[in-house]
């Protein structure tokens, strides 16, 4: 019974983001999908915007797609300052929520705080992007007032965030297939990070990149995610030998 | 199992426990502490500890005895079995007979005879109000009940778990729960991924490469999180696991 109730989050948000009109005619792609999901999530969760920044170690870092024009320019705002919450939940691989700016907010963020502040945003909450130690970007969530999310809306922000996840690892937006792809019931999450973490080491590329790599392996063959993981962990499959 | 734990031994427990609660302060090693030192009480009988995620699903945090079928009990759980149940009701299930637990739990319970268990016990995590996961408790041996003293002070053991993470939101600026909870899971996905890089670079099984993970944390006074991250990102920086 939970188990459906889990799928049915993602089918709403999945619901959610399609049912959201494309920009400027931009149907496909990455960048349309991801636009779609932020003004669904923006609009799912009273937000006066919503962007995701994409991020990397090495320090390279984009705003990805934002809901609006306004929501553009306040994630840019924060990689030109260096500070806020976003790069915060970036470093920290945490959710960092921020409620209330005028509380506390203004010692710890001393130029971004005020400036977004003044732009008429009160709340924030940052969402990293992430698999574990695949990081990949930050998704924010900014608001006109202040005050906490709701549990409903923290599990939703939460839920837009995999599929964010989902949707870059593919890089194309496949329209519905990153449908609650870590919450297969019957698959062994540990066996699925193992996996990633030996094709990593056998394909010599990042975290991230290995996920892909086995996401794409089960597309191409038709196999379930955790089919694929199993058969890493058992050594009956390996990425560093050439494929049948 | 049917000894009531010694109150000298109990003593020496929360001593150790609460030794561990400084500004160095890892919940994932913490939680280990906690599930071994249970083990270790309840006369060796596997401990775990599951959180629970965004959508209210049980994840694996921590283990006495940390091996690919003991998760594999752990996973199951997610959709039904006395940590479920013990998470769902906030009250513990003791002296559940897995043999006659079939009908109540049909993918739980034949799953815990195959891997030689004959009872089980799991008590709900609690954090205030709030229900954060479960601790189970396993047992091997016939009619191994838990006396009613018993009883209560696993339960305590397992409200120490929340102190846990009092004690990490002291240290990082009033972190909120869900910020903790969200991070304690992903740092856990990360040990899995080091686990299985660990696996591939030193061609051993991720039970093994685990065991190796924790003797190097332990002999470079090292914490699990730490080594988990840098494992990650630069496995050959560390050869005493990245070369056989």
């Amino acid at each position: 019974m939970r188990v459906t109730a889990v799928g049915d989050r993602y089918a709403r948000v999945e619901a959610l983001i399609s049912s959201e009109p494309a920009a400027d005619g931009d149907t496909h792609g990455v960048s349309a999908g991801m636009h779609r999901l932020c003004s669904a999530a923006a609009r799912a969760l009273s937000a006066s915007g919503t962007g995701l920044t994409v991020m990397a170690d090495s320090g390279l870092r984009g705003v990805t797609a934002a809901s609006d024009a306004p929501t553009e320019r306040l994630e840019e705002l924060q990689l030109t300052l260096g500070e806020g919450p976003c790069i915060d939940a970036y470093g920290s691989m945490r959710p960092v929520l921020v409620p209330d700016l005028a509380d506390g907010a203004m010692t710890r963020w001393p130029v971004y705080a005020p400036a977004v502040h003044a732009e008429g945003v009160r709340a924030v909450f940052a969402f990293p992007l992430q698999v574990g130690a695949a990081r990949l970007g930050v998704m924010d969530v900014f608001r006109s007032e202040t005050g906490m999310l709701s549990p409903d809306e923290l599990t939703l922000a939460l839920t837009f965030a995999e599929i964010a996840v989902a949707t870059l690892l593919d890089g194309h937006d496949r329209g519905g297939a990153a449908d609650g792809w870590l919450d297969d019931p019957l698959g062994s999450r540990a066996e699925l990070f193992q996996a990633q973490g030996m094709v990593m080491v056998q394909l010599r590329v990042s975290l991230a990149e290995a996920m892909v790599r086995m996401r794409a392996h089960a597309f191409v063959h038709d196999l379930r995610l955790y089919d694929v993981a199993a058969d890493v962990v058992a050594r009956r499959l390996s990425f560093d030998t050439p494929q049948p | 199992m049917t000894a009531t734990v010694s109150a000298q031994r109990l003593a020496k427990v929360f001593v150790e426990i609460a030794d561990t609660l400084v500004d160095e302060f890892d919940l994932i090693e913490f939680l280990q502490l906690l599930a071994g030192r249970t083990a270790d009480l309840l006369d060796a009988s596997p401990v775990g500890l599951l959180l629970a995620d965004q959508h209210g699903r049980l994840e694996f945090m921590a283990a006495s005895d940390e091996n690919v079928k003991l998760l594999e009990l752990f996973q199951v759980q997610n959709q039904q079995g006395p940590c479920l149940d013990a998470f769902l009701t906030g009250t513990p299930v003791v002296n559940a007979d897995l043999q006659q637990a079939a009908d109540r739990w049909p993918l739980f319970a034949p799953r815990a005879v195959q891997a030689g268990f004959r009872s089980v016990h799991a008590f709900p995590l609690r954090l205030r109000a709030e229900r954060i996961g479960a601790m189970n408790v396993f047992s091997s041996r016939v009619g191994g009940r838990l006396a009613d003293t018993d009883v209560e002070i696993v339960q305590a053991l397992a409200d120490v778990a929340s102190i846990g993470l009092l004690q990490e939101r002291a240290i990082s600026r009033g972190e909120r729960l869900s910020e903790q909870l969200q991070g304690a899971l992903n740092s856990r996905i990360v040990i899995e991924q080091a686990k299985g890089a660990v696996a591939q670079s030193r061609g051993v099984s991720v039970d093994e490469a685990f065991r190796l993970i924790r003797a190097y944390c332990r002999s470079n006074n090292l914490r699990l999180g730490e080594v988990a991250n840098a494992i990650t990102t630069d496995l050959a920086g560390i050869p005493e696991l990245a070369s056989p």
